[in-house]
């Protein structure tokens, strides 16, 4: 049993990427709920830097940042690789798991902004998905080809979570119509068993997240 | 100038750039170098970053790569027999990412700010957040030089690259602001890592001149306002 804990949320996109690789890989680890409200001491310490989850301990050492945590967690257990073996094939992998990490925010905008604001972040959102649709994905079934990899790990959440936050504010931005190689993308990433056994409850999601919009949208007037 | 496959789309006053030079010099691989105009840029740069019409882009036969620290990665990678940039242990790989992601993420954006920002309050915000790093950076050396000359212990590696590309930039604002980024009271250790790194052959030769760059600097801040003003 190896000695491995997850610090994480269970209503964090960053701390689902870590949940499925390991699970894709069939790695045994603790989990270990942290309540980002009353951060414990235990985090504090682990991640001084930047004080989030996930952090991952593997025999008492520690790897934050979860696209830092899935290379950690590739290159540690190369069963089920999440990687290509081919230099620059990882090179294309990791270029768009790079554009999920940093796009996360901007697509995410639609969901806390108001207004005109709002309007100007759908139309980044839309671009961010036509990148994805047209460069990333072309005409693979995934990211990683023919089996997900890194960059479905990454991008996942536009798979989980983006259609709860459609619904919620009551604008789409990821349409058939528009970008029906995403849409089928989402489909099949869902239907992984891995991925389906491990995704939070769907009413759960929601209802947690509606009350975040509330949050957040009543501030954003101020 | 010998035929080769490999060539680096680019400009010579990039940090990011330099990084792909530095990593080939590492490898001992020849290159061909395309400057690139970022005010008017070519269809060849348009072609090969459709996404982010970005440099560094790294041409390697039919193949193009970009982001900097992917592009470090693919070559440390193919040119696998040449000295290893990342280093070998899997944990020190994460340390090693985790400071190129801190680095680019939270440390860059503050030197920009120091560099193109107008007003006293952003300013001071950004000097505050870049001398945290620097304390940040200078304890991260004790632990990762273990007693060595660089960040990747006897030769320059990932880290050293990621963080010793902004050297003549931060020479360049500690020119402009009158302040002392890398400090021999306070970041005693990062002082001499970073006249190690400069000497460094394959460094030397891609490190641009403080007073070309200072002057590259103010030429840059006059047409990034005047593209704000319009």
């Amino acid at each position: 049993m190896e000695d491995l804990k997850l610090h994480g949320s269970m209503s964090s996109v960053f701390t689902y990427r870590v949940i499925w690789a390991l699970k894709l890989k069939g790695v045994n680890f603790e989990f270990i709920e942290e309540d980002m409200t009353n951060k414990s001491d235990l985090l504090l310490k682990y991640n001084p830097v930047y004080k989030k989850i996930p952090v991952l301990v593997h025999g008492g050492k520690l790897i934050v940042e979860s696209s830092i945590i899935l290379e950690y967690i590739e290159e540690t257990w190369p069963q089920n690789p999440l990687l290509p073996a081919d230099p620059y094939e990882k090179a294309v992998a990791r270029f768009w798991s790079k554009f999920a990490d940093n796009k996360i925010l901007t697509l995410y905008g639609f969901f806390v902004k108001v207004g005109e604001e709002q309007e100007k972040a759908v139309q980044e959102g839309l671009e961010i998905l036509r990148n994805l649709e047209e460069h990333g994905l072309g005409d693979k079934k995934f990211f990683g080809g023919e089996t997900i990899g890194l960059a479905d790990v990454g991008l996942g959440w536009i798979a989980q979570w983006l259609a709860v936050l459609e619904e919620i504010v009551g604008i789409k931005l990821l349409e058939e119509s528009k970008f029906p190689r995403l849409f089928e993308w989402r489909k099949n990433f869902k239907e992984i068993p891995i991925i389906k056994e491990n995704v939070p409850d769907r009413d759960e999601m929601m209802a947690s997240i509606k009350i975040r919009h509330e949050k957040i949208t009543a501030t954003a007037h101020d | 100038m010998a035929e080769t496959d490999v060539k680096i789309l680019g400009t010579r006053s990039s940090p990011f750039v330099m990084r792909s030079q530095i990593a080939l010099k590492i490898k001992s691989v020849d290159y061909e170098f395309l400057e690139e105009n970022l005010v008017k840029k070519s269809i060849l740069l348009l072609q090969s970053n459709p996404v982010h019409k970005k440099v560094p882009v790294l041409i390697h036969g039919d193949k193009l790569i970009c982001e900097s620290l992917v592009i470090i990665q693919y070559i440390d990678e193919t040119w696998s027999s040449g000295p290893s940039i990342l280093p070998s242990d899997l944990y020190d790989r994460a340390v090693a990412r985790f400071w190129a992601n801190y680095i680019d993420q939270t440390w860059f954006p503050s030197l920009f700010a120091l560099l193109f920002t107008k007003g006293e309050e952003a300013k001071g915000k950004a000097i505050k957040q870049l001398l945290a790093g620097m304390e940040l950076f200078e304890d991260a050396f004790k632990k990762c030089s273990k007693g060595k000359a660089f960040f990747g212990g006897d030769s320059i590696g990932y880290i050293d690259i990621t963080l010793g590309c902004f050297l003549a930039w931060i020479r360049v604002s500690e020119k402009f602001n009158g302040l002392a980024i890398l400090d021999t009271e306070k970041t005693p250790y990062l002082v001499s890592w970073a006249e190690k790194f400069c000497a460094d052959s394959t460094v030397k030769e891609v490190m641009p001149e403080v007073d070309k760059l200072a002057e590259f600097a103010i030429k840059l801040e006059a047409h990034m306002n005047a593209s704000a003003s319009n």
